[in-house]
């Protein structure tokens, strides 16, 4: 650690305040990214190979994933709809 | 997941794909990455939260890019700043708005640099110091909801603070002057 610079209370007070906590609920949902990720991969994978999954995904997304399994958080969806037009080729 | 690993072992151990240490990683940085988008570039919160997810995922997607391990703090800060500057860039197409000033940036950038410099020193205080310190500074708390949280008089709680911050100054300057140290906290 760099020693900062000027060590009176003030001064120690000015810094701590500086770095409030991030939103608990980002920060959870940053520490899910390599989870979510992991259900991505799977479902990316099952589309491509299970014809009738990717229509499903394609009528009703949400419904799809529940179904499935996964938890269908905005991320996911967006992740997996993001996704989707690669799959159609 | 202890708070002795340095961030160069921290990155080596998401590399290697342990959970633990990318939890581990976001905690440690949320605050940095939060505060320059927030301070730094004063980003509305909704702006914020989409800047503070997006690096995020590109620090858990290119962390094998990563040079040195030891740079990830600067690496974050860079990350945070391009997609800052390309969100408010995005928001000035729709609404004319004003950027903060470069030089203005780079120095609230280098107070954040100090800011987390102190926090990696908190860790050597108490639980106790580091949980009143850090409720009333960073949290903005008010005696009266310190005191109840902590089940400590309200009367009481200025001076815990002012002697948490008197043992971290003396830690800082034992960290400065190691031969001038005086033992735990």
């Amino acid at each position: 650690m760099s020693a900062p610079s000027g060590y009176d209370e003030e001064r120690l007070g000015e810094l701590l305040s500086l770095l409030p906590p991030a939103p608990a609920g980002w920060v959870r949902a940053a520490q899910e990214l390599p989870a979510a990720r992991l259900g991505l991969d799977e479902i990316v994978e099952r589309a491509r190979v299970d014809a009738e999954f990717r229509v499903l995904l394609v009528a009703d997304l949400e419904a799809a994933l529940a179904e499935a399994g996964f938890e269908p958080t905005a991320e996911l969806l967006d992740a997996v709809r993001a996704c989707l037009p690669d799959l159609d080729q | 997941m202890t708070m002795e690993l340095s961030d160069a072992q921290l990155v080596g151990r998401c590399r290697n794909g342990e959970a633990a240490a990318w939890n581990e990683l976001v905690e440690r940085f949320s605050r940095y990455v939060y505060a320059i988008a927030v301070r730094a570039y004063r980003l509305a919160e909704h702006d914020a939260e989409d800047v503070f997810q997006d690096v995020f995922a590109r620090a858990y997607e290119r962390l094998g890019s990563l040079r040195d391990d030891e740079a990830i703090r600067p690496w974050l800060a860079q990350l945070t700043r391009n997609a800052c500057v390309d969100r408010l860039r995005a928001a000035a197409r729709e609404q004319p708005t004003e950027e903060p000033a470069a030089e203005e940036t780079d120095a609230m950038l280098e107070q954040l640099d100090e800011a987390l410099d102190l926090q990696a020193g908190l860790e050597s205080l108490s639980e106790d110091c580091r949980d009143i310190l850090d409720r009333f500074f960073a949290r903005d708390e008010s005696y009266r909801i310190i005191g109840e949280a902590l089940d400590l008089p309200a009367g009481t709680i200025a001076s815990r603070i002012s002697r948490c911050l008197g043992k971290l100054r003396e830690k800082l300057e034992g960290r400065k002057n190691p031969a001038d140290a005086s033992g735990e906290l």
